[in-house]
């Protein structure tokens, strides 16, 4: 057992807190977010020149041969500083699932090209009627001319907007809710009849409904077996939810350092509020939710590697349920801790507490994973 | 970061595991098993055949007789004592006199106290609240009058767990009363078979004699017995209560408890089918696993670090406390729960390893049974005794938060 950090993962992580301290400030992110793309180019070269977006992929195709606890480290300052850029779709979710399960030839086309920073990939795998059930696939696949017309739509699938190209599942074979059946494609972005209805996100991203009327793709865009494509979508977003947590983690430490500089310095009957004994055990319960939060992320991020798909699955439900319920608690009670400071635009802490409880509602909220993890017990 | 046991560790887990297996008497581990009532001779036994492998106090250095094992392996040994069913040793004689003694105690008192500790011939018990003095405990008023080469004690200790059987008692006592309330405070030892000493039993809601009242009139310690500085006790008190909460998150207990909740819900039946099957309870007790799988993980990161630099347990310790004693709780609250209408049964006499069920019970009431009811309400002390959770969170703004 060893809960230190190496000296690269300790390197890596000053590096990002600098960055984010002298280049990522909150009125610069408000602005990004407001922007046409919604985050920043530039920031997003700098994380290629870093190695960030090489972070988790093999050697042989240009990467760091990175694991579950150098992506936490870079999670927990995307938290830290809200940053807005598209990491976790396409490095994490999307890049993962390309490693994992990606032929030989598309992986030293796109894996290169994402840690370079040329290439950004969305993950549309989640559909309007399914909920959080990654099984729910009424998108379909027909055989068509040497390659496969897909239609369909996908719901909120995040970074679309800024996407080069989506990952969508499709089925080519069972009925909507059937394991079996499921395929994953490579589908560019600005295919012919592929439509994005783009937004906002509650939390300043960018995500898109989407409508794919007989896209047309070619076999080699097939990723993984055709009709097994399920279980590698499943591990790519159990790897995405034990990031969240990280990014849950670095939100909550920052949130509780804001809380308790507040607590310290805003002065109410003539002494600093936070000299009262009921703000003083709150902000003691908010300091125990973060501790007990970061266990969870390091054990979410550890089983983030596992190769046993049944253990992996429990395990990381287990946390991205347990880290839901603890920064939906920190989340709350920083903002009622401000008090009225607390719900107005104009303050870093509703922009942390509206991305903590989007990070909850993302991939399966507590409840989902609470009844997941429940219903693995041991 | 890495989360697994080494295979030096997977080997030393092994080990353990033997010896508790051959060792454990067949009596101590049916009592753990189905919760019955321990004396004072089963836990002294146990302690002897620990230190007979050298193994008595698995969390001293071994200058001192102990083991020297790191934190890990601690972590490692608890768990499976916890979880083959072997009592817990003395905590106030290995994990709190003894790390007092070590750090301000003379080599005098080192050399007497620690290997009787050890063996298991002394059976230390702790006087440190008083009527008026709980959670504020420097205000203590029991007080140390120096007469030549002796102190005479007088007053009143309260709450003091399991003193029936003790050989000697750890005071804090006042011995100035100018100045601050923590500085006129001073760590006696006091033989319990001095004249002068009254134990008085305290029955608690589960209706067992764990706690007791002790009342001093006149009784004569000698200043020997002094430890460290007069006047200096407060420190030396804090520091045992630190050391007390370091073994409060009581990992290994909460794993077992969990455990075993779990094999009463698939053995209780509710509508038809195992309890466990009901999604409801299992989603409670799926909450409490989760709150306990990252206190394994705070637990261990806050001994490795202090560990590592090489430094005593901070406030951190704290947060260990309140989590530990709040999901002991609830699993006994759920393993309650479990029984249903069989909780309600008072049955005294069942707390005896040799006690058989009245037939009329029925299928319906396992021999399990019996103590869970008196478990959950005994163990609402665990969020009020080692300073209560409310004072914990008073050390963490204080201390942690700077608040």
């Amino acid at each position: 057992m060893d809960f230190s950090y190496t000296e690269e993962q300790l390197a890596l992580k000053d590096t990002l807190q600098r960055f984010v301290a002298r280049d990522y400030g909150f009125e610069h992110r408000r602005a990004l977010s407001g922007s046409p793309l919604g985050y920043s180019a530039d920031a997003w070269r700098r994380y290629a020149e870093l190695g960030l977006l090489a972070l988790p992929f093999p050697e042989a195709f240009g990467g760091l041969g990175g694991g579950g606890i150098d992506v936490m480290v870079v999670m927990e300052i995307v938290g830290q500083g809200l940053l807005l850029e598209p990491y976790l779709s396409t490095v994490v979710l999307c890049g993962g699932l390309i490693r994992d399960a990606a032929s030989e030839a598309m992986k030293s086309a796109l894996l290169p090209a994402i840690a370079a920073g040329r290439v950004r990939i969305a993950l549309a795998a989640y559909e309007a009627a399914g909920r959080y059930d990654l099984a729910h696939v009424a998108c379909h696949a027909e055989p068509h001319a040497g390659g496969w017309h897909l239609s369909g739509r996908k719901t909120v699938v995040l970074d679309a907007p800024s996407a080069d190209y989506l990952l969508v599942s499709a089925r080519t074979g069972g009925n909507v809710a059937e394991a079996q059946g499921i395929s994953l494609f490579l589908v560019p972005r600005d295919a012919a009849r592929l439509t994005l209805s783009a937004y906002p996100t509650q939390s300043g991203g960018r995500a898109a409904d989407v409508e794919l009327r007989e896209v047309q793709v070619g076999t080699d865009s097939v990723i993984g077996m055709p009709g097994q494509a399920l279980g590698i979508i499943e591990r790519a977003v159990d790897v995405g939810a034990a990031a969240l947590c990280a990014e849950a983690l670095g939100i909550v430490a920052a949130l509780n350092d804001a809380t308790l500089n507040y607590l310290k310095t805003r002065k109410q009957f003539g002494v600093p509020i936070g000299n009262f004994q009921a703000l003083q055990h709150r902000m003691a319960d908010m300091f125990i939710a973060a501790e007990q939060l970061r266990s969870m992320a390091i054990i979410a991020a550890v089983h983030a590697d596992s190769r046993d798909a049944a253990e992996r699955r429990r395990v990381i439900s287990g946390a991205k349920a347990y880290v839901g319920q603890a920064a939906r608690f920190v989340g709350q009670k920083a903002v009622q801790l401000h008090g009225a400071m607390g719900v107005v635009d104009a303050l870093i802490v509703s922009h942390y507490f509206k991305r903590l409880t989007m990070i909850d509602m993302s991939f399966g909220d507590a409840d989902f994973h609470l009844a997941r993890f429940s219903d693995m017990m041991r | 970061m890495d989360l697994n046991y080494t295979p030096d560790e997977e080997a030393f887990r092994g080990d353990v595991r033997r010896f508790i297996d051959a060792e454990l008497p067949d009596d101590i581990r049916g009592k753990m098993r189905l919760g019955r009532r321990f004396v004072k001779d089963d836990l002294l036994r146990w302690q002897r055949i620990l230190h007979r492998h050298g193994w008595g106090a698995v969390m001293w250095p071994k200058r001192f007789g102990g083991t020297g094992w790191s934190v890990v392996q601690q972590h490692i040994f608890e768990e499976e004592r916890a979880d083959a069913g072997a009592p817990p040793q003395l905590a106030f004689s290995l994990r709190m006199v003894a790390p007092v003694l070590m750090t301000f105690g003379n080599s005098a008192q080192q050399e007497y106290f620690l290997p009787r500790i050890l063996s298991g011939e002394d059976w230390w018990c702790q006087g440190y609240s008083e009527p008026g003095s709980g959670s504020d405990l420097a205000s203590l008023r029991t007080s140390a009058l120096r007469q030549g080469d002796h102190y005479l004690v007088n007053g009143q200790k309260t709450w003091n767990t399991l003193g029936q059987y003790a050989d000697w008692i750890f005071c804090l006592v006042r011995t100035a009363t100018d100045g601050r309330a923590q500085q006129g405070i001073s760590f006696l030892l006091i033989d319990m078979k001095s004249p002068g000493i009254t134990v008085r039993p305290i029955i608690t809601l589960d209706g067992e004699h764990e706690i007791n009242e002790i009342w001093f009139d006149n009784v004569p310690v000698p200043v020997q017995n002094l430890v460290g500085d007069e006047n200096k006790g407060w420190t030396y008190a804090k520091f045992l209560l630190g050391h007390e909460r370091t073994n409060n998150a009581g990992i290994g207990m909460c794993k077992r408890a969990l455990k075993k909740l779990k094999e009463i819900a698939a053995d209780q039946v509710a509508s038809g089918r195992p309890l466990i099957e009901d999604l409801r309870f299992r989603d409670r007790v799926a909450q409490v696993e989760l709150d306990l799988m990252a206190l394994e993980i705070t637990n261990l990161r806050v001994l490795s670090a202090s560990a590592t630099a090489g430094r005593e347990m901070g406030p951190e310790v704290s947060v260990l406390k309140i989590k530990g004693s709040e999901i002991i709780q609830r699993i006994a609250e759920l393993t309650m729960h479990a029984m249903g209408h069989a909780a309600l049964p008072y049955l005294h006499e069942a707390m005896e390893l040799d006690w058989v069920a009245d037939p009329l019970l029925g299928e319906h009431y396992p021999a399990y049974a019996p103590p869970l009811t008196g478990q959950y309400f005994n163990l609402r002390k665990t969020t009020i005794y080692a300073g209560s959770t409310e004072i914990q969170k008073n050390i963490i703004s204080k201390l942690i938060l700077g608040l």
